[in-house]
């Protein structure tokens, strides 16, 4: 296969060298993987209680990645690697490969970058928790899951990964089981993601029907060629995209992410920015050549995206609890990926993928650094903490800067590509969806920033709500903080319009680069900030100055506002419609066929078992232990009888020998 | 010398051995009544290996094992007398019963 892909990039034209460190990439997934192994049976008793390793590892990683990054950068072919997992007759084999290309090694950049920063925030942040050591083995899992799900080059294999990230996130949401919500919470958040999961396991079955392999380089490849096609086609595409909805928390599966709010913070900004949401846009990113060519697909991917996007800032609007917010943020960003990768613009959908991350690492880091203080989620108990928390207020303002899409800040770009992206699909008419994009994109910009502004304004400006006195975090939180400040302000200058690398390392083969463009490239950014410019300035009017007061419990909207504030009553929907039905009836059928049908063949096999141990037990009391008991009395009875005969006189015994001595003498003489 | 001679006095040997074994009480008396026993099976051994010239010496090389066998016996028959006289202040077989049910 490998040579197949250096032949392909060969004639091409491209130049290809093989990289030194690029061919040894998969050592990245197995350093956390590792750790994990060792922090699991040995943190305990290290003195760090295990974090140090951990740390190591992701920052052995991390090192890493940049090299084989840096490899990709100057002009190294990727690699891809596989060898024989199982072997099935017939000559069905699985492979288990890597395959380390320029998306492979953004999203390595990403996630040990994040992790790296995570693990040392949680120092702080977990310090007096009890499960300390167990917590660290599960983001080194969760981690390690990530990047083997990353460097797959086969869909089983990515499956394995995609599973092993649900666990992980499952027993880190879950992480303060003490309290009930949180470990239903944690369920919620892998039944819900359950549910995509069996869509993207028949995804893959079909595609394997389809294409005879589960290579996802060489299905693309026969998707590009038409070997591939049709309907079918199609339903394996939306198959895939089930996956993606529910891994990244998409329109209708989005219901799971506010829940996940109940893990430890840092794990939300783990979840957030680099290790789980951010799968199903690399899922459909990976196998984006096949969505292309499979018909409506991208269709339903750019439609599902804006109804996701606006959906979720609407909600972010009216949340209190702080991480909910960001919660919602993500949801709706995560939207904005999969929309931009919907309307066909891949190098903008990934490079928001990689900015994204920063911020939202940072939002979240930044929260925790205020919940870490005021000992509340909720913003109606923060207030006025710009003074209290210096470097908590500028990191969280650069972050929401960032996610506004401020001119220079890593947001700005990246959204700005998106936006101009669907302009570009919708005027040029390639796809029907594209204008639905660019109307709901636009309107979630201005949104984004209303929201943040709401959230900024409540936390850091006004009066201190809460109880005792809130102060800074200690440095291993606040040094993790300004170093995604500083990544959130530099990464975007990576996608400069038209010059920025990104174009040339996430540029598929097959679409054009385009040209400087006074439109695209000036008027349409201008525009974007002069929009995420006037949100900010609408929200500091009504959040702070509290101009346009509108009752939102009475007056004519209430009934909006309630509908926004209930999630617009998917919970209930979802419990009452789908949940409910299902558990009484189906309960119903189920203690039906538990009480008569498995409890009649346990009986069933009890009861025999009873009769063949009755009938045994016959047999050994009656005829074994008659034999033997027989044979003991025999040998006592006659032991008894010939006991007499030994008198203990030797005289005696002499006697009896010659007498019957005598008699065989006499015997032989007579015969 | 016709071997019946032989023959007659081994039996007679013999039986008073026997008559020992079987009659007396005292231990060492017994042990001597064993050694004429073997002494009779001695003379019937050299009485018949001269009766037979074929067979050359062998009933008499025979005999030899049996005298340095009956010395051994002896020796190991008379340390238990003693040390049965030892423990029991007596050589009487008949209180030597506690072998017995």
């Amino acid at each position: 296969m490998t040579d197949f892909l250096l032949l392909a990039a060969e004639e091409a034209g491209h130049e290809v060298h093989k990289g030194t460190f690029t061919e040894y990439m998969w050592i990245v997934p197995l350093l956390p993987f590792l750790s994990a192994i060792v922090i699991g049976f040995f943190g305990k008793k290290m003195k760090n209680r295990g974090h140090a390793v951990g740390i190591a590892a992701v920052a052995i990683g991390f090192a890493l990645s940049l090299v084989g990054f840096a490899e990709l950068a100057a002009g190294n072919a990727h690699v891809e690697k596989a060898w024989t997992w199982f072997e099935f007759p017939g000559g069905f084999e699985l492979e288990f490969g890597m395959n380390y290309d320029f998306l492979a090694g953004v999203m390595f950049v990403v996630v040990t970058f994040i992790s790296m920063l995570v693990q040392i925030y949680s120092t702080g942040y977990m310090h007096d928790d009890e499960r300390y050591t167990w917590f660290y083995a599960v983001l080194s899992l969760f981690t390690g899951s990530m990047l083997f799900l990353v460097i797959a080059n086969n869909l089983t294999q990515m499956l394995v990964g995609w599973e092993g990230v649900g666990v992980c996130s499952y027993f880190l949401i879950g992480h303060y089981w003490e309290e009930k919500e949180n470990s239903s919470a944690a369920m919620k958040a892998f039944i819900t993601t359950r549910v995509g999961d069996i869509g993207f396991m028949f995804g893959i079955f079909a595609l394997f029907v389809l294409a005879g392999t589960f290579n996802v380089g060489e299905i693309n490849h026969l998707a590009e060629e038409g070997e591939i096609g049709g309907t079918a086609l199609t339903v394996a595409a939306l198959l895939l995209f089930c996956g993606a909805v529910g891994k990244s928390a998409q329109f209708p599966l989005h219901v799971w992410l506010p829940d996940a709010m109940a893990g430890p913070t840092p794990v939300s900004a783990l979840i957030h920015a680099a290790t789980m949401v951010v799968a199903g846009v690399y899922l459909v990113a990976r196998m984006f050549p096949l969505f292309e060519h499979a018909g409506a697909a991208l269709d339903v991917v750019a439609i599902i995206a804006s109804i996701t996007m606006l959906m979720a800032a609407v909600l972010a609007l009216v949340q209190d609890d702080i991480k909910r917010v960001l919660a919602y943020s993500t949801i709706s960003q995560l939207a904005y990926m999969m929309a931009a990768l919907g309307v066909g613009a891949y190098t903008a959908g990934v490079f928001h993928l990689f900015t994204h991350a920063m911020f939202k690492a940072l939002l979240f880091l930044g929260s925790g650094s205020l919940i870490h203080a005021v000992h509340s989620n909720n913003m109606s108990d923060m207030g006025g903490l710009r003074k209290y928390m210096p470097h908590t207020f500028r990191t969280f303002i650069i972050g929401s800067l960032a996610l506004a899409g401020i001119f220079p800040l890593a947001g700005f770009f990246s959204k700005d590509e998106i936006i101009g992206g669907a302009l570009r699909a919708a005027s040029e008419g390639h796809r029907a969806t594209a204008w639905i994009v660019l109307v709901s994109a636009v309107v979630t910009a201005f949104l984004t920033a209303l929201y943040m502004t709401r959230a900024c304004v409540k936390t850091f400006w006004g009066e201190y709500r809460g109880h005792g006195h809130p102060h800074e975090s200690a440095g291993s939180m606040v040094t993790p903080l300004w170093i995604l400040a500083i990544a959130s302000v530099t990464v975007g200058f990576l996608g400069v319009p038209v010059i920025g690398p990104v174009h040339d390392w996430l540029h598929l083969p097959g679409h054009e680069l385009h040209g400087f463009d006074p439109f695209y490239n000036l008027i349409l950014p201008a525009g974007s900030v002069l929009l995420a410019l006037s949100a900010i300035f609408i929200g500091w009017q009504v959040f702070h100055k509290g101009r346009l007061k509108v009752d939102v419990l009475g007056g004519p909207f209430a009934w909006a506002y309630r509908f926004v504030a209930n999630k617009y009553y998917l919970d209930e929907l979802y419990i009452r419609g789908i949940v409910r039905p299902i558990q009484y009836s189906w309960a119903k059928v189920a203690y039906w066929i538990n009480q008569k049908v498995i409890d009649g063949i346990v009986n069933g096999a009890g009861t025999a078992t009873l009769g063949g141990a009755r009938v045994a037990y016959t047999i050994d009391q009656d005829v074994v232990d008659f034999a033997v008991n027989g044979a003991a009395g025999i040998t006592g009875a006659s032991g008894g009888l010939l006991k007499y005969i030994q008198t203990g006189n030797v005289q005696r015994y002499a006697a009896v020998l010659f007498a019957a001595v005598a008699v065989f003498v006499a015997a032989i003489a007579l015969t | 010398m016709p071997v019946s001679y032989f023959l007659v006095l081994s039996a007679l040997l013999f039986s008073i051995g026997i008559y020992g074994v079987l009659a007396r009480q005292n231990a060492v008396l017994i042990l001597l009544s064993i050694e004429l026993m073997l002494n009779a099976v001695n003379i019937n051994l050299v009485a018949f290996s001269s009766m037979l010239a074929d067979a050359g010496l062998d009933g008499q090389v025979f005999a030899l094992f049996v005298i340095a066998v009956a010395a051994a016996e002896v020796g190991i028959g008379l340390a238990i007398v003693i040390l049965m006289f030892r423990n029991r202040q007596t050589v009487d077989v008949d209180e030597m019963s506690l072998m017995k049910w």
